[in-house]
Formats: C-alpha cells, structure tokens, sequence
C-alpha cells in the first residue's frame, strides 16, 4: 500500500488513546506490526506540554499520523493540524471535523474546506469522511490522494454498516487509497474490510478495549492479512444452491 | 537517621513505615503547609482496588488490598463500597466492566435505591463494590503527617531538600527518566440538594466521571486523564465534560454550586504502576499515577523494607532462604 509516496507493508493504522497503559500501547503497536500510528493534539497540548507521551511515540519505529480529533470547526482542525506540524515535523494530517457531537459524524462541508486549506499549504491529508461519492470527489479535488471513510461511528464497533456504500467507493475511486476508519469492532470486520477490496483500516478502539490488546492488536493484523489475501485470491461468486464439492465421478454405484 | 524529599502522600507514607520499624526519620518538604504542593490535594480518594481493576494490573488490586485498614488506623475512612452505573444507552460499557473485575455485585434497580435513595428510578442496574471505600483526601494527608509526628518523625515545611537524601519522594520534580505527566482537572462542588452517600462511578466511552462525598455535603468531581504537562486551571472543554457527565448522573447537581477547580499532573511510568527505583544513592518513591492513596501505604512498606531490612523477621528469614 503506498500513501503519499511512502510504501508500506502493513495495511494496519493503528490509534494511540485509552489503552490501559503506553506499556501497554508500546506492545500493542509492536505486536500489531502497524507501521502507522495515529495520535490526537489537543489544545491544552499547545506548547509541546504531551512531549513526554509523544517523545515515547516518536521513538518508535512507526511513522506518526497525527489526527486532529475533536475539532468541530475548520479553523479549530487547521490550527491542531499546525500544531501538529510542529510537534511531529510531518506534513501527514489525519483530517477529522466533527459535525455531530453524539454520532461523531464528519461535517463533510468543513472537511472539504478544511482540506483545501491544508493542502494549499503542503499538508498531506487524510480525511476521515463518509462513504459519500461527491464528498469523496471534492476532497481529491481538494488535494487529497487518500480516502478515509467511516465504517461505523468512531468507537462504537458496529463494523461495516454500509458495505454497499464502500463497494461503491472502490469501483468509483479504483485508484485512490481508501482506508477504512472507524468502527471496526472485531477481527471480522478488518477482514471484510479488506475483502471488499479496501487498502487499509485504522482502528483504536476495537484494540485498547479489547479484554487483551495486545492479543486483539496481533488477531487484527492476521485479520488484515487474511482478508487480503483472499480479496487479491478473488473470492468465489455466491450461489443460492448447493454445489456438491466432492467429485460425482467414480462413486460406488450400488448393485 | 533518614532523610525524605517531599511530605506529600509518598513521602508521608514511607516516614510512617520507616518510624514503626524504629527509624529516625526527617522530612523536607517545600511548601509552607501539608498538602498544598502535593498532588495529592486533587485526588478522588477512593480507595477502590478492584474497580481499578478495570484498567489496570492485578498487581494494584493486591497491593491496594489493604490500604482500607491502613488508612482507617489514621484518618476516617468511610466504607460503603463503590457504586458503578451507566446511562442505558451505555450499558455496553457496564457489562465490559463487570467482566474485567472481581468483587462486585450486579444491583437492580430496587436495591440501587436502597443504596442511593437519591438516585432511585433513574438507573435499571448497577454494580456495587461493597468492600470498597473512600477518604478526604486533604485531611488524610493532614492526619498522617500528625501521626508521623507523633512517632517522632521531624517535617520541616517551607525547606529545601539538602541535595543527597535517603528517600525522594517529590512526585513530577524527580529527575527520573520515563516519569511522565498525567493531566488531571476537578471540581469540588457543594451539592445540599442532592445527597451522596459512597463512591459513584459514571461510566461513559468517552468521558467516564467519579463523584467522591466529602464533608459538609460536598462532591469531589474528577477526573480527566490528558497527556500533557500543561499546569494551567482546567479547561472549559474539560468542566462541560465533567459537568455535563454530572448532570446525567443526576439533574439535580445542576443546581449544585462549584466551589474549586483544579488541576493536576499525576506522575507515571509508562506501566502505570509505581517504582522504587536507586539512583545516584538515593531510593526514588515514584509513578503512583492516579493510585496513591490506594498504593502508598504498600509501596512505603516496600521502601522501608529497602531501607531497614526486619533482618529478625521470620517471614524474611524464609524468604531469603527459600
């Protein structure tokens, strides 16, 4: 998978928040074998006052996708996206504009003018957005070359509620990177994901909940691999009958 | 004779063990009176090993076992358990925290009034930590640096800290490589119209809440959890938070009045969990993150043992030989 010119070989990105420890996060990435990890700035950061949880994050070996989580106006995400810039010294913004404060659903109308801006000043965005076609449309228009649209609402694990939507995306955007984000929930719904041919998926707290995240970091990245193999192996078509799959030929015929 | 850095909740715990064991012990601390440099002022004070359970390590739960019994020989302790509730739209959220713990109870409805007849009709089920407790945490601190003084320990306020000490226990000023700042913003409100009788613990994805009863028909409010250094007073977005979180629990803390804010960096290891650590001839007490008054009395306990070995003791002589 290659995202703004960097090549990758993990399709896994993974988030940073509610882990029950960073030990825990640290073995989590590790384990997950992300190359990616995404994290939030918030205003009360400013300043470079998170450097002790950053510092930790940036020695890692993992490239940092800075997001700009929480911001529900575009001025307020173009300014975390600045002070993201600082911070990490990346021009990667994950673009999240918030429109509704219960379904965490992107405003797609800032989204798209946020993008703009970011892009015109040398950012390279990814935008968490919707399944919508024309939304996707105006954001490439905008700058963007990576698609992220939703699954289901951020953290909520409902999986992937609109498969037919995504399925859309994929043949309309062939080429454009789309990764899935938010919503997972399960391994399962990493594997669907990628059997509908989506590039990547980014997920946080389908992992840092889970019971065990480092085990759930390590079921994710075999999910993702899983699905796939098998999206690039072309699945065999539904049948509504059965098809008997043992050869009829040379069976025992009774006398 | 021992010398500690800090007379806040670690530092006060450790000169507690250290003079039970026999030891001449002084302290520095920086500020004027007890409590006011420590973070420890911003704390819930709940003593609630196994709802911590939740997100941390099994090792809290047993070293915070006994910091009930520790902290009732010092300063009252009240002991009614913790109630843990969610709105119904977050029920998931319960049922996630019933499976990471031990030691509760599901409660219904009938029997959440009984508990907290205040809250009756507003929640369907509940889960109540019953061998839990709480304390103030302010006089706690208060208490126990009476009762170390009382054991001849020598606290001297408003010093510096000679530059070689025995013990630093000086919280986010300790030149540790890992300590890192958790962020921390709270509320003390003043709430006669409602009335809270234990712990409770609100649980929401985003923004879970406590409220901690304290004297006079006060609430302590807390916490948010940021990593950030930041030391400004809390942010409005951190209070509508709280608040709002509050609020659900019960409409009636609307009309309660807010008598403090503040905000505080709890330290802590990358684990989460507390460290003894030598370094340059010193033991550092540190890291005791949002457990200190759960895990201090165990961990003073650890460091006593560091520095004045029970060499007699027939639990040690069977350790050492084992």
């Amino acid at each position: 998978m290659e995202l703004y010119g960097v090549e990758l070989t993990s399709r896994l990105l993974l988030g940073t928040a509610q882990y029950p420890s960073p030990q825990v996060l640290l073995e989590a990435i590790h384990h997950s074998r992300c190359e990616v990890i995404t994290t939030s700035l918030r205003r009360e950061s400013a300043g470079g006052s998170g450097a002790a949880f950053w510092d930790m994050l940036q020695d890692l070996s993992v490239r940092i996708l800075p997001n700009t989580a929480g911001c529900h106006t575009v001025r307020d995400a173009v300014t975390t996206a600045h002070m993201a810039r600082e911070v990490f010294g990346t021009p990667w913004i994950k673009l999240e504009v918030i429109g509704h404060g219960d379904t965490l659903q992107p405003d797609v109308f800032a989204l798209v003018e946020a993008a703009r801006i970011l892009s015109a000043e040398g950012f390279q965005v990814f935008p968490y957005t919707t399944e919508d076609l024309v939304v996707g449309e105006r954001l490439i228009e905008a700058g963007c070359e990576v698609l992220m649209p939703w699954g289901a609402p951020i953290g909520s694990g409902q999986g992937l509620l609109r498969r037919d939507g995504l399925k859309a995306m994929r043949a309309h955007f062939p080429k454009v990177p789309l990764i899935v984000d938010a919503g997972i929930g399960r391994p399962s719904d990493a594997a669907e994901a990628m059997e509908l041919g989506m590039d990547g998926v980014l997920m946080n707290t389908a992992v840092a909940k889970a019971g065990d995240p480092v085990a759930m970091a390590r079921a994710m990245d075999l999910a993702l691999r899983a699905g796939r193999a098998g999206f690039e192996a072309e699945p065999m078509e539904r049948r509504d009958m059965g098809v008997p799959s043992t050869p009829v030929l040379g069976l025992a015929e009774l006398m | 004779m021992i010398t500690i850095a800090g007379a806040g909740l670690a530092g006060l715990a450790c000169a507690h063990e250290l003079a039970r064991r026999g030891a001449r012990v002084t302290i520095y601390e920086r500020s004027a009176r007890i409590g006011e440099g420590s973070v420890s002022r911003y704390a819930g004070g709940m003593l609630a090993p196994w709802c911590e359970g939740e997100s941390t390590e099994a090792q809290v739960i047993t070293l915070g076992s006994r910091a009930l019994d520790w902290w009732a020989q010092i300063t009252p302790v009240v002991r009614r358990g913790t109630l843990v509730l969610a709105p119904a739209r977050d029920r998931a959220e319960l049922t996630r925290f019933a499976k990471r713990t031990e030691a509760h109870e599901v409660v219904d409805e009938t029997q959440i009034a009984a508990l907290e007849p205040d809250l009756a009709g507003r929640f369907r089920t509940g889960l109540h930590f019953a061998q839990e407790g709480h304390l103030d945490p302010r006089r706690a601190l208060i208490d126990l640096a009476r009762r170390v003084e009382e054991m001849g320990v020598t606290i001297h306020l408003d010093t510096t800290a000679p530059k070689r000490v025995t013990l630093d226990c000086t919280g986010m000023n300790a030149p540790l490589h890992g300590l890192r700042p958790v962020r921390g913003e709270m509320a003390i409100l003043h709430a006669p119209g409602v009335e809270i009788r234990r712990t409770l613990r609100l649980l929401h994805p985003r923004i879970p809440i406590y409220l901690v009863p304290r004297e006079g028909q006060h609430v302590m409010l807390g916490a948010t959890m940021v990593e950030s250094s930041a030391t400004c007073p809390p942010t409005l977005r951190a209070l509508s938070e709280l608040m709002n979180a509050a609020y659900a629990l019960h409409p009636g803390l609307a009309e309660a009045s807010v008598v403090e804010l503040g905000a505080g960096l709890r330290p802590a290891f990358a684990n989460n969990l507390p460290q003894l650590i030598w370094q340059d001839g010193t033991l550092f007490l540190n890291g005791l993150y949002r457990h200190g008054f759960l895990l201090a009395p165990a961990m003073a306990a650890r460091a006593a043992e560091i520095l004045i070995p029970e060499t007699e003791d027939a639990d040690h002589r069977e350790r050492r030989t084992a």
